[in-house]
């Protein structure tokens, strides 16, 4: 039902009730997820402050190295205020370090001299949540879905055959998957590129398009490993849900099959399948490094690897403090997913 | 107790409804498990009678929920109906249905316009992520084609109200209501399409002494106003003897008695069901003794030989070991007793 038009009903109580109960709820969260973030960012200020030596003079040395010249004032400052200055009050640097980050100021890439962090990662950003993002939703989808109609029917023909494949397949590890893909599809039918996420010399659609090729490879292989371990948890959690009363109710009413599934089935089942999603949203920054290495994937896994083989702590620092946010992020989503999915939460908490 | 005579009586093959509106012929059912199968139904045969109300009792695990889905056809593997008929009369006077043979697709179309279902536990009958609404919204438009959104809300408001729950809960979910009214939404909701048979599996076993006679009261009451039968399932033969018609009693898959409600009271012929009389408190009349049955019910994979109930019958004679009796037609009841064919009546 869509609006109530119904004047001559009072306003149920429950309504009144819930709608206060249901944010409180989702601001209780919020307000742990902000604490945790808030926790984040300030280990982020102190990990370089307290470690042996002292970081920000040897960046300085190592940026000096690889430009060759002096480093010009304005730089020096903001790498003190992110790795430390030992001349300055804690407080005072504290205030500054916030100050800079709400600026998006991550420092100066070392590896990269002379580009800002915040403009790598910005760079990087989009291909990563454009590949890992697309590639974890059509995992969620395409694994949801089979998990449904095997579980739906367990024990007959479609399950017997691909629960089993995809059991083999989910214990297939990602990095082997994507060297032989890499082995057969690149190097010896040569049908796409090996490398890289898009072609240099190409503008406009014909760019987009080759990022389109490009991207086939590693999508393919992330979706192959990913799916089977949805399929399965969903298929369990429909095996069960299945034999509730209130399935064998909605045969009984005479319900279409797909609506008993759809309703009636699969929209119990997927509850624990919500939370796990919005987690795996949170993974997608973080989770890219694998595929990203092996296909030389111009996003944020890739930039997070080569800072580590060079040494490039600022990019690291910027990287990680990204992805600790986005995986809190994520499990504020996944938190705040379960109260609008499921009503039975937001009475409780 | 005839249905009554009606006015515009359509006259396609036949132009009075068959007198039965449910007629089940030597109904066996198997439990099919990997070492052999457990026949948890055997050889039921049973007539419900327009508006009746037939009610079944017998101990837990004696196959009265196993006949309940065969016979509204919600069985699932391991179960199977292996063979039987349930003939299904619809009361425009076309001709009888076997339901057995019924397609999935034909069987859709017959349900909760024909025949509908109380679970027992009303906790678990109700989607619990779908409004209370949404869900008789959904059985309504699907046999009811032309009905629209509003239609189907206003019907919902009419059912709700006959068992008391106000408009409003519509919008609830199960969860934010009490065990009593959740039961009778579900009654409820098993009106929706004017069944011309109700099926109640224990539907009161999960509430209260007082709510359970509310219930009992209510469909009582509906039963009178739109003239549905009910076959009505229970462990609690006191109950029975106070809201059913006749009532049939199982034991280890068959049925061992059957009579009218007064006879199964006043005069059992089965030592079963004198042992179940005496074992639950009457509901009205002065408490009397108490006494359980000895014992417990069979195993159904390795069932006694002879008469199922020898094992634990106060009165069986040497023949109850080897000779499995048949139903004896008595008066008001049906019994299978060994002791009723010889004339030793005790
Ligand atoms: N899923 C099942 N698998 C195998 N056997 C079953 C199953 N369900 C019930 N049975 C058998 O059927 C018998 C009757 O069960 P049931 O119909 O539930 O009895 P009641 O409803 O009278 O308590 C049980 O004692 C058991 O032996
Ligand atoms: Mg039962």
């Amino acid at each position: 039902m869509t609006v109530v038009t119904d004047v001559s009903a009072p306003a149920a109580p429950t309504t009144r009730l819930r709608v206060p109960s249901r944010w409180a709820f989702l601001a209780r969260r919020l307000g742990f997820y902000l604490t945790a973030a808030w926790a984040a960012i300030t280990l982020n200020f102190l990990l370089p402050r307290l470690m042996p030596g002292d970081p920000s003079v040897a960046i300085v040395d190592q940026l000096q190295r690889v430009s060759g010249r002096q480093l010009p004032p304005e730089t020096l400052v903001s790498i003190q205020t992110l790795f430390g200055d030992p001349d300055a009050n804690l407080a005072e640097q504290y205030l500054a370090y916030l100050g800079q980050l709400a600026r998006f100021d991550l420092g100066i890439s070392i590896s990269r001299f002379p580009t800002p962090v915040a403009d790598l990662v910005a760079s990087g950003l989009p291909w990563t949540l454009m590949l890992v993002g697309t590639t974890t939703v059509l995992a969620f989808v395409i694994g949801t879905g089979l998990g449904v109609l095997t579980g739906w029917k367990a024990g007959g023909r479609f399950d017997a055959i691909v629960t089993p494949a995809s059991t083999f397949i989910s214990s297939v590890p990602y990095f082997w998957v994507a060297l032989i893909a890499l082995w057969v599809f690149a190097f010896e039918l040569r049908w796409l590129p090996s490398s890289g996420g898009y072609d240099p010399d190409l503008e406009g659609p014909a760019f987009w398009l080759s990022a389109l090729r490009y991207g086939i490879l590693p999508a393919a292989t992330i979706v192959f490993s990913a799916f089977g371990g949805w399929l399965l948890g969903m298929r369990n959690m429909t095996v069960t849900t299945v034999r509730e009363e209130y399935v064998l109710l909605a045969q009984a009413k005479g319900l279409s099959p797909s609506r008993v599934v759809l309703r009636y089935a699969a929209r119990n089942a997927m509850l624990p399948s919500f939370t796990g999603f919005a987690l795996a949203l949170g993974g997608v920054i973080g989770g890219a490094l694998l595929t990203e290495i092996v296909f030389s994937y111009p996003g944020i896994g890739y930039l997070l690897y080569d800072s580590l083989t060079k040494r490039d702590y600022p990019v690291m620092q910027g990287v990680f403090l990204l992805i600790a946010l986005t995986v809190l992020l994520a499990n504020l989503i996944a938190d705040s997913v379960y109260v609008f999915v499921d009503p039975r939460v937001r009475e409780q908490g | 107790m005839s249905a009554p005579a009606r006015t515009e009586t359509r006259t396609l093959t036949r132009s009075s409804p068959h007198e039965a509106v449910l007629e089940v012929r030597d109904l066996t059912v198997d439990y099919i498990g990997p070492d052999g199968a457990v026949t948890a139904c055997k050889d039921v045969t049973l007539s419900l009678r327009r508006g009746e109300i037939l009610g079944i009792a017998g101990e837990s695990g004696s196959g009265k929920s196993t006949l309940i889905t065969a016979l509204t056809r919600l069985q699932r593997p391991p179960a199977a109906t292996t063979s039987g008929s349930i003939t299904f009369h619809p009361r425009d006077g076309r001709a009888g249905i076997d339901l057995v043979g019924l397609s999935p697709r034909e069987l859709r179309r017959l349900r909760w316009s024909t025949m509908s279902i109380v679970l027992q536990s009303a906790m678990d009958a109700l989607n619990p992520v779908m409004r209370l609404g949404d869900q008789f919204a959904d059985v309504l438009r699907t046999h009811y084609r032309d009905l629209d959104r509003s239609g189907a809300r206003d019907r919902t408001t009419e059912l709700l109200a006959m068992v008391g729950i106000s408009a409003d809960r519509a919008r609830s979910f199960p969860h934010e209501m009490s065990g009593g009214m959740r039961q009778r939404a579900t009654i409820a909701l098993a009106l929706a399409c004017e069944p011309e048979l109700v099926v109640m599996d224990e539907p009161t076993t999960a509430v209260d002494v007082v709510m359970q006679r509310q219930i009992l009261a209510q469909v009582l009451r509906l039963r009178r106003e739109l003239g549905f039968a009910v076959v009505i399932v229970t462990h609690d033969l006191s109950l029975l003897l106070e809201v059913a018609d006749r009532i049939a009693i199982m034991y280890a898959g068959r049925i061992v008695e059957v009579g009218t409600a007064s006879a199964l009271y006043r005069d059992p012929a089965h030592p079963y069901t004198r042992g179940l009389r005496d074992s639950f408190p009457p509901l009205h009349a002065p408490l009397r003794e108490l006494r359980g049955i000895p014992g417990t019910p069979p195993d159904l994979r390795r069932p006694p030989s002879g008469c199922p109930f020898h094992p634990r019958c106060p009165v069986r004679v040497e023949a109850c070991q080897s000779t499995l009796p048949a139903l004896v037609p008595l008066p008001e009841q049906e019994a299978a007793c060994l002791l009723l064919t010889s004339e030793e009546n005790p």
